[in-house]
């Protein structure tokens, strides 16, 4: 080899890629996050959700582009720009359907996701800071959300939007000068509008893709976890790679596209045949336009928000105030964080450990779908009282998690992945 | 020029340059999060509504729009006001607290009032936010078409949607739709009965 500039990347060959590896490490990025990344063989049927994820936040993207070059962010326009893209915008009901579909089906993956992480501990060491980058995305999602819900300017918006920017009002000292500054005005108007629509389509998307780059250069570094639970280093061959490991690419790639062509049949199906989900994902008075003087009759929040609505809802109110609700439905989304620190148990994969973690699980799983649906329910009649059982049972799966899980016995954990191949 | 990295001075210079940064940040950083109070144009549309009541008579009111919510100033006759204490027993929230007010106006009781002659309230009935009628004459049952008020009307407002109930100080009766009792928005009344809604204080006299 000649010596000189050439020799300083000796990568690859001539042509154009050759000449784009010499100045971007192109085909490097690709062995190393790719072709040679090598994820355990034994990953199942969970493990879809990750990528389903990044579908679903690609046609998020897209979606919303599309959709802000016919929307108005005006409280005079928006929602009949709404109508307008429904009806006279060529496939614009296809467009906003796969947006307002997208944004519960993220909800759905990213749910599964993080429930696949509480399955085979995937929070745990040397994890910790991938599952914060997960939490800090379902974090800022929840936000994209509720603002996105606000820009149609129905009825629902505009309640849902006094509803949540109220909480903050609950907060004491700062409260009302908080809650002046979120709306900027005194009621929710359209400078409230038109902010939400900045952060929805800029700021917010801009940092979620960010944390996305960070949440999957954190999940390289450490490398996947598997459903055993176990660290695929420990027995690698003479190159360095894993004896249970396969590169993602090929094989996850294909197995990846087998998961997303069934995502996607699923995905339409909704979009074509139940685009409102029965008023799950599209609530029936967000098709009058926003009234400041007609609250609906029922306010409740769309289906991914309402477990945390239900406990918002669960605490009552005393020594004069709410904010005690406000503190609690808080403190349910930031407990997820400390999931790494909170259970002690030696092993990571539900395989190996013993009846108590499943059950805990089960008792967590069932809460958060019993006060999902309390919240989508008028606080009427059983719903306040299941609402606060479930609650409790939904902290204690997180509170009590230092004690049984560090003194369940556990069952021995296999040298090498199990299953077959 | 010595060939030794003196490490606590560069130390010192890093932190200082940090610091010099970060509080040019922070002066950055006010223009950006002021932009987002209210504007001028918000602030000027949501001034306190001033209203002239001294033209009101007994049993007469006033409809007045303030941050897009119509308001009611009503003038209650003496025997009614004196009247107020007596039909706690009917009301869901006769001490009002759980309703909506500035700390004033619950002070001042079952009036509800900063001038007991005359009532000031958001005309948004709390259950779902239509506008309730006047029905200010005791023992008149009858007095809002085609709906009977029952035996013993003590005067006060009807809301036609849902039938809430609510005496002249805005309270609401027990077993009605409303929950709470019709908001009490800051205002201030002067000695000339004029009402500014949207300011605990008397505005500022222009000379």
């Amino acid at each position: 080899m000649a010596a000189g500039p050439d020799s300083v990347h000796p990568v690859s060959g001539g042509g154009l890629l050759g000449w784009v590896d010499q100045r971007f490490p192109l085909t490097k990025l690709w062995k190393s996050q790719v072709s040679e990344y090598y994820a355990p063989k034994n990953f199942n049927f969970w493990y879809y959700f990750g990528v389903l994820s990044l579908v679903v936040l690609v046609n998020q993207l897209v979606t919303g582009i599309f959709l802000t070059m016919n929307y108005k962010p005006s409280s005079a326009e928006a929602f009949a720009s709404v109508e307008y893209i429904m009806r006279d915008v060529d496939w614009g009901w296809l467009i906003r359907y796969m947006h307002s579909t997208g944004a519960s089906a993220f909800f759905i993956v990213i749910y599964l996701h993080m429930f696949r992480a509480l399955l085979y501990g995937s929070a745990r060491k040397p994890r910790e800071l991938l599952w914060i980058f997960g939490c800090l995305i379902f974090l800022l999602l929840m936000a994209e959300a509720f603002m996105g819900y606000v820009l149609p300017w129905g009825n629902m918006s505009y309640w849902g939007a006094q509803v949540i920017v109220s909480l903050f009002g609950s907060l004491p000292v700062i409260g009302s000068g908080l809650v002046e500054w979120i709306r900027g005005d005194y009621y929710i108007a359209d400078a409230t509008l038109n902010r939400f629509f900045a952060l929805h389509v800029a700021a917010l998307p801009l940092a979620l893709v960010f944390l996305v780059i960070a949440h999957l250069m954190a999940l390289h570094e450490v490398g996947s976890n598997n459903p055993d639970g176990i660290d695929i280093h420990d027995h690698e061959d003479a190159k360095g790679h894993p004896l249970d490991g396969i590169p993602f690419h090929p094989y996850y790639t294909v197995k990846d596209m087998v998961g997303i062509a069934g995502f996607l049949l699923l995905f339409s199906a909704v979009i074509f045949f139940a685009p409102t989900f029965g008023g799950l994902f599209l609530e029936s008075p967000n098709f009058d336009p926003a009234n400041a003087l007609q609250t609906p009759p029922h306010i409740a929040p769309v289906w991914y928000f309402t477990p945390f609505y239900a406990m918002l809802r669960a605490v009552p109110s005393f020594a004069g105030t709410q904010v005690w609700g406000v503190m609690v439905m808080g403190a349910s989304v930031l407990i997820i964080f400390f999931v790494p620190w909170l259970d002690r148990s030696p092993v990571r994969s539900i395989r190996y450990r013993g009846p108590i973690y499943k059950i805990m699980l089960g008792i967590f799983v069932v809460s958060f779908v019993v006060l999902a649906v309390c919240g989508l329910k008028p606080p009427a009649g059983i719903y306040p009282v299941l609402g606060r059982i479930c609650t409790i049972t939904y902290f204690s799966f997180f509170v009590l998690m230092p004690l049984y899980t560090k003194f369940e016995p556990v069952k021995p954990v296999p040298e090498r992945v199990t299953g077959h191949a | 020029m010595s060939d030794v990295v003196d490490h606590s001075r560069r130390r010192l210079l890093t932190a200082a340059t940090v610091g010099t940064g970060a509080i040019g940040v922070a002066f950055v950083a006010i223009p950006f999060l002021s932009s987002w109070q209210p504007s001028a144009r918000a602030k000027a549309l949501g001034a306190p509504v001033e209203v002239d009541a001294s033209k009101l008579e007994a049993g007469q009111m006033l409809k007045v729009v303030w941050r897009g919510q119509p308001v009611y100033v009503v003038r209650r006759t003496k025997a009614v006001v004196d009247g107020l204490g007596g039909h706690d027993g009917l009301l869901a929230d006769p001490k009002s607290d759980d309703s909506t007010q500035p700390d004033y106006i619950k002070e001042s009781g079952a009036v509800r009032a900063r001038n007991p002659e005359y009532w000031v309230g958001l005309a948004v009935c709390t259950h779902l936010g239509c506008s309730p009628l006047g029905a200010f004459e005791p023992n008149n049952a009858l007095q809002v078409a085609g709906t009977d008020l029952g035996a013993n009307w003590p005067g006060g407002f009807y809301c036609p949607c849902h039938g809430s109930k609510y005496d002249i100080s805005g309270r609401v009766f027990k077993a009605m739709p409303a929950p709470k009792n019709l908001t009490v928005p800051p205002y201030s009344i002067s000695a000339d009965l004029r009402v500014a809604i949207g300011a605990s204080d008397a505005p500022k006299k222009v000379s």
